[in-house]
């Protein structure tokens, strides 16, 4: 039931949209949101735009993985000074 | 596609894997409230890339599961009157009431119509002026907002004959009541969706008052992984807070507007939920100023006496003490083909999800 996908704004005519979802062209409502631009991309849930989607935001979460390794590497050191 | 194809990395999915591998010492338990997640983690096979102290539990995140046989009991009802047409997602139209469901009423000649949004819903009732057109409005806070705006369009035209027939549903109350009765959980993976909406602050209470650890996931097997790792570290290290992984979505206020819009139209009150009971302010019905949409309020229909399923273990499934597996009706003769309970019949019932995805 909360089913949303990304979909890529591509026209705005008032509260609506047409919006890309991969090939598929669908209407959204944007009543849920402010200051969307052709080019967002958005939240598709039952035909309305739920949120923004940030790109800046995206990029920082798959970048995240290989803080993890260093967090990981970190944490062995420290448990390798704590035996020493 | 952009957003998506990213987040299903092998490369990073299985480096994911090592490191959760590396950091998770316990036994842990983690639950997701999500039925989109139940999904999610079948259909990618998330516990098979997890090593055998990690556990993972379906919650009540189903809404049409955690429903009770009333709703669509009633809906059925509504659907025989001969001035109604019932509006609804395509989810509800197969799930069994009591002797019926709305697949087998339209059958016998109902006007029930699925629509892909509450928009189209208005444009029947626009259409149809000598009907009386009811929506049934089920969901938790990601739906409950389209269902708002229904409602504060059909004020604003005046429209005398749309109604709402809500069972939207809030999820902490039920997230709280799982602990409270002392099911056996490390941690939330928490909705990603409902948060969209309502934002992080909601689950405040699961690690001030529970000391449960709680994480805001995405849906993709990147954004799952990441999830369980960011629970294990905080079980590991014994720092339990609200966390967010779904950056690119979710924010810590949530959508301020969809907020103002569900908090205009609806009023918590208590609800039941299978496997639950009643919980406390767990419900969204209509406020008095829209009475005049509320299905409830203004029509009247006789419904008949409420049965569970015989045999049924839905609701132990919904509070993560059973496994769809433990159900002596499972595959023989429960099946999405010949469903018995709401949990098969959904796509995000735990049931239907075990058994597309085989497991
Ligand atoms: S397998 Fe069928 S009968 Fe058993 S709990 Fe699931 S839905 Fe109910």
């Amino acid at each position: 039931m909360c089913l949303s996908i990304p979909a890529k704004v591509i026209e705005i005519n008032g509260e609506m949209a047409r919006v890309a979802v991969g090939e598929t062209i669908v209407n959204a409502s944007l009543q849920m949101l402010d200051d969307v631009e052709i080019g967002d991309y958005v939240l598709l849930h039952t035909g309305f735009a739920l949120q923004k989607i940030s790109a800046v935001d995206a990029a920082e979460t798959l970048a995240l993985f290989e803080e993890l390794e260093e967090i990981n590497k970190k944490m062995d050191q420290e448990e390798q000074d704590k035996l020493a | 596609m952009k957003y998506i194809t990213e987040f299903r990395s092998k490369e990073i999915v299985s480096r994911l894997a090592d490191q959760i591998r590396y950091i998770s010492k316990r036994p842990v338990r983690f639950m997701e409230v999500c039925g989109g997640h139940t999904m999610a983690i079948r259909k990618f096979g998330i516990p098979s890339l997890l090593p055998d102290n990690i556990d993972l539990l379906s919650g009540p995140g189903c809404p049409v599961c955690v429903s009770s046989n009333l709703f669509i009991d009633k809906a059925v009802a509504y659907s025989r009157l001969d001035d109604v047409i019932i509006t609804t997602f395509g989810d509800l139209i197969r799930i069994p009431g009591s002797t019926s469901s709305l697949d087998n009423e339209k059958a016998n000649g109902s006007d029930v119509r699925m629509v892909y949004s509450t928009l189209d819903a208005l444009n029947v009732a626009r259409k149809n002026p000598d009907k009386k057109v009811i929506f049934l409005g089920i969901g938790f806070e990601t739906t409950a907002p389209t269902s708002a705006i229904a409602i504060l369009k059909a004020n604003a035209e005046n429209l005398e004959n749309f109604f709402l027939y809500s069972s939207h549903k809030v999820m902490p109350p039920a997230m709280e009541a799982l602990i409270d009765e002392g099911v056996n959980l490390n941690g939330y993976i928490a909705p990603g969706h409902v948060s969209a909406i309502t934002g992080s602050g909601i689950y405040k209470l699961i690690p001030d008052k529970f000391g449960l650890g709680c994480v805001i996931s995405g849906f993709e097997p990147v954004d799952l992984l990441q999830s369980i790792y960011m629970l294990v570290r905080q079980y590991e290290t014994n720092s339990p807070k609200v966390e967010i992984q779904y950056k690119r979505v979710v924010t810590p206020e949530g959508n301020v507007k969809a907020q103002a819009i569900m908090n205009e139209v609806f009023e918590l009150r208590d609800d039941w939920w299978r496997g639950l009971g009643i919980l406390r302010n767990s419900g969204f019905g209509l406020r008095k100023k829209y009475e005049r949409f509320d299905a409830e309020k203004m029509l009247d229909v006789e419904v008949e006496v409420t049965v569970e399923p015989k045999g049924c273990i839905c609701g132990e499934i919904l509070k993560g003490v059973k496994k769809p597996s433990d159900c002596k009706l499972f595959g023989e003769p429960c099946s999405p083909a010949n469903p018995v309970g709401a949990c098969m019949v959904s796509n995000e019932g735990s049931c239907h999800a075990y058994y597309r995805y085989n497991e």
